[in-house]
């Protein structure tokens, strides 16, 4: 790897794995999703888990509302998505802000760190503001070794506090692609 | 003949097919959308297994299906204005998609934005909610307009494979305001508390 690469630091990174365990030990019951390429073997451990039901979503503020619903149930959820699709969320976060209900968002981050892409950078430097103007609580992962361990924080916080919480997991842990070069090859 | 249950216009009230629908209920779990489906619902009786909208447009079906995950012993029944689910068609995909055998869908369809001044929605211009639930892959799936075809409605929603999905075609009609507490807290509280028992206070 070049001295300013831009890529992931591992390419097999841990903290997929370990994050799945975190949400299994915490009590996940149902998972919510738009996919994102940083949240691929997430996404594919949960598949695999038959005690787990996938949700894949047609846009991510129905997922703020399918959690709602299960913690009415009784079960508890987390919602994976890109930075993105918080956009899609704002109106929706009024429901667990205003009925005192757990929320867990581990979203992937664009926009930021190494981005290529022009588009992805309004909403990436607008996921923060904009969860925070709808009372969610942020916490960053900005390196491969502390992800798992913020989002064993925000999961205890959310369930155990009844709030909206949304982990922030830094481009700089994903790597940022180049499309260009790709499309060089 | 004139019934109680349809109007000079020979529209079914909405009230009237809600409370068909939801006496005698049992153990069966209510989510209702914001606005006149909210007062409907509680005007029939409040009840603690209800969790009546007061904003989060959008949200219901969804609640709906999260809900009937979590709980795949019991009925559940999301009552949605036409604006609503208009607002969430992709909704019906995500439970066309999933198949709850326990969720139905009922659309109260005035043809109108009722809460906001009575405009008109995409439905009074020939959208056909029925139709995009069929395409959505949900498998029964009606439209509703006489008093004879509320019987077999209720019967899909107590007794029939799900997820079910019908459209009420019901009168443009403003009734009273009837309201159930606004403070999401409380409505929170009070259904976990009747579906999970009062464990649900203490975590
Ligand atoms: C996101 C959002 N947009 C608009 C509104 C304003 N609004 C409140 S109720 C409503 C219409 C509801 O219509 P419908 O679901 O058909 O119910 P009805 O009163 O006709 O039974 C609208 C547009 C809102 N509360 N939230
Ligand atoms: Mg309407």
């Amino acid at each position: 790897m070049s001295i300013g690469s831009i890529k992931a630091v591992s390419a097999n990174p841990t903290w997929p794995d370990e994050i799945y365990q975190v949400l299994k030990e915490v009590g996940v019951q149902q998972v919510a999703l738009v996919p994102d390429a940083g949240h691929t073997r997430l996404i594919k451990s949960f598949e695999a888990d038959n005690s787990v039901r996938v949700v894949s979503l047609t846009t991510e503020e129905e997922g703020i509302a399918m959690l709602a619903g299960a913690w009415l149930g009784g079960q508890k959820g987390v919602l994976l998505l890109q930075s993105s699709g918080v956009g899609n969320c704002i109106n929706m976060l009024s429901l667990p802000n205003i009925c005192r209900m757990p929320l867990l968002m581990l979203v992937t981050m664009r926009g930021e760190f190494g981005e290529f892409n022009p588009w992805q950078v309004p909403m990436g430097q607008g996921t923060q503001p904009a969860l925070e103007s709808m009372g969610v609580i942020i916490r960053r992962a900005d390196k491969p070794e502390d992800v798992t361990r913020t989002v064993a924080g925000a999961a205890h916080l959310a369930f155990n506090t009844w709030r909206p919480v949304a982990v922030l997991i830094g481009q700089n842990v994903l790597g940022a692609k180049n499309f260009k070069e790709m499309a060089q090859k | 003949m004139t019934s109680p249950m349809v109007s000079s216009s020979n529209l079914l009230h909405r009230r009237a097919v809600i409370g068909e629908l939801l006496r005698d209920r049992g153990d069966l779990l209510c989510v209702a959308s914001l606005g006149a489906p909210n007062w409907d619902i509680t005007a029939v009786g409040d009840h603690p297994n209800n969790f009546p909208l007061w904003g989060a447009m959008a949200a219901s079906v969804m609640m709906g299906l999260g809900l009937a995950i979590a709980q795949p012993n019991r009925r559940v029944i999301v009552f949605a204005g036409d604006g609503e689910m208009l607002m969430s068609l992709g909704a019906l995909a995500t439970v066309g998609a999933q198949k709850p055998r326990n969720l139905s869908v009922v659309v109260l369809d005035n043809e109108r934005y009722g809460e906001t001044g009575m405009q008109k929605t995409h439905t009074a211009a020939g959208v056909d909610l029925t139709a995009v639930a069929k395409g959505c892959a949900i498998p029964t799936c009606l439209t509703v307009k006489t008093e004879a075809e509320i019987a077999g409605l209720r019967r899909a929603v107590y007794e029939g494979e799900g997820p079910v999905f019908a459209t009420v075609k019901i009168d443009p009609e403003a009734l009273p305001f009837v309201l159930p507490p606004s403070d999401g807290v409380i409505l929170t509280t009070r259904f976990r508390q009747s579906v999970l028992g009062n464990e649900a206070l203490y975590n």
